[in-house]
C-alpha cells in the first residue's frame, strides 16, 4: 500500500521540516534512502537536472503489495504434485477420474469437437449474453423443455464463465439493484462463494446446514436461520449434491424451505454445478429448482458445465433469473449484459458450441445421459465400497452410513483439520482442512488404504 | 375491538397466504430495473444483422474481414487448431501453459531480449481478452490505490470508462484528438499530463488509437515519456492491435519500448482478439513490471485473488491456441505473414475509399482517411450524417463517425464513396 511505502521512508528518514509533514517520494528528501536501491539496469545516466526523476522510475509504486492467501481449495493439488509418496491419494478438487484415476473426457465432448473441427466455424464474437444456441438449451436442460417460464419467455439467461462467473454476475446484479441486500450462504458452503459475493460487495451471512452430530443436515438450524434473517434476502442454495457436505434436503424439506423463503418474501439463489452428477438423472437433479419455479416464485439459477461435461477448463455455464413477466426478463437481461460488458465483453465461444452441439442433438444427447450414468454410478460404487471398508475394519462400531446418504463429488467425513492434516502428513491423502473428500478422486483399489486412514485419523488423533 | 383486530389480521394472512400460493408470482423483484442502455458498439451489429438490405455494409466494430466481407480464421489458426486436436484433457489451464502463453505475450510486446522478462521482473496473467486484462488492472488499481483515479483520452474506447467504473474508479479525461485537424492536439494533451496530478494513472494506446486512428509520432511519445517521469505518472497501455497499424509487430510497440527505455514500470493489457483473429476466444494478457521478482510474485497473486473471484481461470482452447502458435517458429512467422496481409489491405481500403471520394469532387479535405492508422477512421461524420448513411444507403457505424475499414471491400467501397459523398456533398 502506499500508506506502507510512506511509513517505510519515514521510518528510514529524519523528518524534514520543511516538508510540512507529508513525504513525497518524488522528492529529493528521498534521495538518500534510495540511492542506496539496486540502480536500475535501464537507466540511463544523462541528467534530466532533477533527481526526482531518476528516483521516481527506480520504485514501483506497488511497493506495497504484499501476497495473496492460497487458495485453499487449489493449494491441494498443488501440495499433491510436490508429494513424491507412491501412496498418494488426491481427493482435493471437484474433478471427476477415471478407476484409472485418469482425467476424462466424455465422449459426446470429442465428437462435438470433432464436428466443430470439420465445419471449420468462424471465431466471431458471441453477442455479449451468449450464444444463442446454447442459452436455450441450458435453460431447457434445467428447467425443462416446455416449462411454463421458458414458455412464458420469463426467463432471462446470459451465459457466463462457469459457475463462478455466472455467480458474479448475479452478485453484481444484486449489488447494483438491492444494495443492502444480504445473501444467506450455507455453512459450510463452497469456499468460493464468500470471496465472490466480497469482492462483489454484496453482505453475506450464514444459516445452519451441517450439523456435525448427526454429519447430516440441520434442518431446524436451517429454516431458524432462513427465517431470521431481515426480510428480502437472497437465499443461496445447493441445486444438489451440496458442496462441500454432499447432504441434500429430501423433497419434503425443499417444500419446508420454499415455504419459509416464501413468507419472508426472500428470494431463492440456486447454485446448480452438478446437475446430473448427484443421482445420474439430469431430471431429477433440477427437481429443487423446478419445484420453486412451479410455485411461481421468482429465482436466479447459476449454471456450470464443468463437472457434469468434464468442461472444467473452458469456463462454460449460465446465469438465470425467472421473473414474474417477459418484460421483467428482458430488463434483467439488458442489465445482465450491461453487467457483463465491462468486465470481459462477451463469453467465450468454444464451451458454448460443445453444449449447443451435445444438448442440442438427440443422439448426443442421449449419449451424454449415458456417460452421465456411469460417471455417477462409479461414484455411487466407491461410495459403497468405502462404506464397506469402514464398516469391515472399524472396530469402534461408529456409524459410516453418512457415506451412502451424502450424495454427489464429495462427502464431509466429520474429520477435524487436524485429523485432516493426519490423512495428508502420515497417509499421503490429500483432502481439504474442513474434512471434504472428493470421491471423484477414489478409486476401488484405493477404497480399502483410504478407509484404514479415516479410521486412524477419527480413532488416534484428536 | 380485539376481535375486529384478529379479524383483520386474520384476513391479512389468509389474503397473503392465499396471494403467495397462487401459480402467478406473487413478488414482482425486479420491477425497478429499467432498461440498459444498449452499447454503443454491439447495437451496430445488432442493426446490421437485422438489416434485409442487399447491399448493407457493416462498418461498426472492430473485427476485419477479407476482401468478400466475410470473416477470417487465419491459416495459423487452424493448423494450429489441427495441431491442439485431441490434446491431452486439462482441467484448468496448467501451470506451464499460462505461464508459455504469459511469456510469449510479454516478448511480443516488450522485446524478446527485455532484461525483466529474463529477469522475472514482471507480473503477467492471461485475461480475458483486452477487456479482461483492463478489468483486472482497474480491480487491482482501486484495490491498492483507492483514492486514485484513470486518466482516458478524449476519445477512447466507449467500454474503457465502463470498466473503470464499474471497478469503481473515477474516470478524467486528458484532450487527444483535435476535430480540427483529425489529428492529434499535442499542446493540449502534454498540458494535461503536466497538469494532472502527479503520480496520475493514464491509459495510452501505444498505436491504432480507437477509435481515432491517430497516434503520436515516435517524437511526440519521447516527449510525453519525459512528461511522465516528470510527473510519475503510472503509463497502463491497451494494446488491442499490435500489427494492425503498421503491419510489423516491432513497429507497432515502439511506444512502449520508448517507455521501458526510459525506466518507467508500466502496466499492459494486451488482446489475441483482432490480430489473431480470435475475438470469440477472449484471449488476451495483463503485465505489470516489477521492482524485483519477489514483488512480481506478490502482484502477480493478488492478480490471480481478484480472477478467482470473478470467473476461477480463464477458458483453456484460445490460450492453447495462442501459445502453440507464437512457440512454433513456422507457425509465428506464417501469422506475421497473415498479419501483414490483413494490415496491408486496410490500407489499400483506406487508399481506394480516399481516391474515390476525390474523383466524386468531395468537397471536404480526406487526407485523414490515410493519414490515420489501424483499423478505424474517425470520419468527421457528424452523428446527422451517419443516420442518414444508415437508413438511407443501410451502412452501419458508431455515430461518433467511427469506420471500421476492415468492413470495407473493393466490391462495396464505390457504393460507400457515392453514400459518403451524397451526405457530406453540402458540407
Amino acid at each position: 500500500m502506499a500508506s506502507t511505502m510512506l511509513s517505510l521512508v519515514s521510518a528510514a528518514l529524519p523528518l524534514q521540516e520543511n516538508h510540512k509533514g507529508k513525504m513525497n517520494l518524488g522528492s529529493s528528501d528521498c534521495s538518500t534512502f534510495l540511492r542506496k536501491e539496486k540502480r536500475n539496469p535501464f537507466m540511463k545516466t544523462k541528467s534530466f537536472g532533477r533527481i526526482n526523476m531518476a528516483i521516481a522510475v527506480n520504485t514501483s509504486r506497488f511497493e506495497g503489495v504484499t501476497m495473496a492467501p492460497p487458495d485453499p481449495i487449489l493449494g491441494v493439488s498443488e501440495a499433491f504434485r510436490a508429494d513424491n509418496s507412491l501412496m498418494k491419494l488426491n481427493l482435493g478438487v471437484g474433478a471427476y477420474r477415471t478407476e484409472e484415476l485418469q482425467p476424462y473426457v466424455l465422449n459426446v465432448v470429442k465428437k462435438a469437437e470433432n464436428l466443430m473441427l470439420e465445419r471449420g466455424e468462424n471465431k466471431e464474437y458471441l453477442p455479449i449474453e451468449g450464444l444463442a444456441a446454447f442459452n436455450k438449451v441450458t435453460a431447457e436442460l434445467l428447467f425443462g423443455a416446455g416449462n411454463p417460464v421458458i414458455e412464458q419467455q420469463r426467463l432471462a439467461t446470459v451465459q457466463g464463465l462457469s459457475g463462478t462467473g455466472s455467480l458474479r454476475l448475479a452478485a453484481a446484479l444484486i449489488e447494483r439493484y438491492f444494495p443492502g441486500a444480504k445473501v444467506l450462504i450455507s455453512s459450510p458452503t463452497w469456499g468460493n462463494h464468500k470471496n465472490i459475493f466480497n469482492d462483489a460487495r454484496v453482505p453475506w451471512s450464514e444459516y445452519r446446514y451441517y450439523d456435525p452430530k448427526t454429519v447430516g443436515l440441520d434442518f431446524d438450524g436451517m429454516i431458524s436461520d432462513i427465517k431470521a434473517a431481515p426480510e428480502g434476502s437472497f437465499v443461496l442454495l445447493h441445486g444438489c449434491a451440496h458442496n462441500p457436505t454432499g447432504i441434500d434436503p429430501t423433497p419434503e424439506q425443499w417444500e419446508k424451505i420454499a415455504d419459509v423463503i416464501q413468507e419472508k418474501n426472500h428470494i431463492p439463489f440456486f447454485d446448480v454445478a452438478y446437475q446430473g452428477f448427484a443421482s445420474g438423472s439430469l431430471d431429477a437433479d433440477a427437481s429443487s429448482v423446478r419445484l420453486f419455479a412451479a410455485r411461481g416464485m421468482e429465482l436466479l439459477v447459476a449454471q456450470s458445465y464443468s463437472k457434469n461435461l468434464g468442461l472444467y477448463a473452458e469456463r462454460i455455464g449460465a446465469i438465470n433469473v425467472v421473473c414474474s413477466s417477459a418484460d421483467a426478463a428482458a430488463r434483467v437481461k439488458s442489465q445482465l449484459k450491461r453487467i457483463a460488458r465491462p468486465m470481459y465483453s462477451n463469453p467465450p465461444i468454444h464451451g458454448a458450441r460443445i453444449v449447443a452441439n451435445v444438448v442440442g442433438d438427440p443422439a448426443l444427447f442421449n449419449e451424454w445421459k449415458e456417460e452421465m450414468e456411469l460417471m455417477a454410478g462409479r461414484i455411487k460404487n466407491v461410495r459403497q465400497k468405502l462404506f464397506d471398508s469402514l464398516s469391515a475394519k472399524d472396530k469402534c462400531g461408529k456409524d459410516w452410513s453418512f457415506i451412502l446418504k451424502q450424495i454427489g463429488m464429495f462427502s464431509f467425513t466429520g474429520l477435524s483439520k487436524v485429523q485432516s492434516e493426519n490423512m495428508t502428513n502420515k497417509w499421503h491423502v490429500y483432502m481439504t482442512k474442513d474434512g471434504r473428500i472428493s470421491l471423484a478422486g477414489l478409486s476401488l483399489a484405493k477404497c480399502e488404504y483410504l478407509a484404514d486412514a479415516i479410521i486412524d485419523s477419527f480413532h488416534c488423533v484428536s | 375491538m380485539q376481535r375486529t383486530r384478529m379479524m383483520i389480521k386474520w384476513t391479512h394472512d389468509t389474503v397473503r397466504r392465499r396471494f403467495m400460493s397462487t401459480s402467478a408470482a406473487a413478488i414482482d423483484w425486479w420491477n425497478h430495473v429499467g432498461h440498459a442502455p444498449k452499447d454503443p458498439i454491439m447495437s451496430v451489429t445488432e442493426a446490421f444483422l437485422s438489416d434485409t438490405s442487399p447491399n448493407k455494409i457493416n462498418l461498426g466494430v472492430g473485427a476485419y474481414r477479407d476482401d468478400d466481407g466475410r470473416p477470417v480464421v487465419l491459416q495459423c489458426v487452424r493448423d494450429g487448431e489441427a495441431k491442439i486436436a485431441g490434446t491431452g484433457f486439462l482441467e484448468s489451464v496448467s501451470a506451464s501453459v499460462s505461464s508459455k502463453l504469459v511469456e510469449e505475450s510479454v516478448k511480443l510486446i516488450y522485446g524478446k531480449d527485455a532484461d525483466f522478462i529474463k529477469e522475472g521482473r514482471f507480473a503477467g496473467v492471461q485475461a480475458l481478452s483486452g477487456t479482461g486484462a483492463c478489468r483486472l488492472f482497474a480491480e487491482f488499481q482501486r484495490r491498492f490505490y483507492p483514492q486514485s483515479k484513470i486518466y482516458l483520452p478524449i476519445p477512447t474506447w466507449s467500454n474503457h470508462h465502463n470498466i473503470w467504473r464499474d471497478a469503481q474508479v473515477p474516470g478524467r479525461t486528458f484532450h487527444y484528438y483535435h476535430p480540427d485537424s483529425k489529428g492529434l492536439h499535442f499542446a493540449a494533451l502534454m498540458d494535461d499530463i503536466k497538469n494532472a496530478p502527479d503520480r496520475s494513472f493514464f491509459l495510452l494506446h501505444p498505436c491504432a488509437h480507437n477509435p481515432t486512428g491517430v497516434d503520436p509520432t515516435e517524437e511526440q511519445w519521447r516527449d510525453i515519456s519525459n512528461l511522465f517521469k516528470v510527473k510519475n505518472h503510472f503509463p497502463f497501455f491497451d494494446m488491442a492491435y499490435q500489427g494492425f497499424a503498421s503491419g510489423d509487430l516491432d513497429k507497432d510497440a515502439k511506444a512502449m519500448r520508448i517507455f521501458l527505455e526510459d525506466g518507467h514500470l508500466i502496466g499492459c493489457a494486451q488482446s489475441f482478439a483482432k490480430n489473431m483473429g480470435l475475438y470469440g476466444h477472449r484471449v488476451g494478457c495483463l503485465s505489470v513490471l516489477c521492482a524485483d521478482a519477489k514483488q512480481a510474485v506478490a502482484i502477480k497473486s493478488q492478480l490471480q485473488h481478484i480472477t478467482r473471484a470473478m470467473y476461477s481461470s480463464p477458458p483453456v482452447h484460445g490460450i492453447l491456441l495462442v501459445s502453440t502458435i507464437l512457440s512454433d517458429p513456422h507457425l509465428k512467422e506464417l501469422w506475421k505473414k497473415e498479419l501483414k496481409v490483413m494490415a496491408n489491405r486496410i490500407h489499400r481500403m483506406r487508399s481506394t475509399l480516399r481516391e474515390s471520394l476525390k474523383k466524386l469532387g468531395s468537397p471536404l479535405n480526406w487526407d485523414h482517411m490515410t493519414n490515420q492508422v489501424g483499423m478505424f477512421c474517425f470520419s468527421g461524420l457528424s452523428p446527422d450524417q451517419v443516420n442518414r448513411l444508415m437508413k438511407e444507403f443501410h451502412i452501419y457505424m458508431t455515430y461518433d463517425g467511427r469506420m471500421s475499414m476492415a468492413g470495407v471491400t473493393t466490391s462495396n467501397v464505390s457504393y460507400l464513396a457515392n453514400a459518403i459523398h451524397e451526405v457530406t456533398k453540402f458540407g
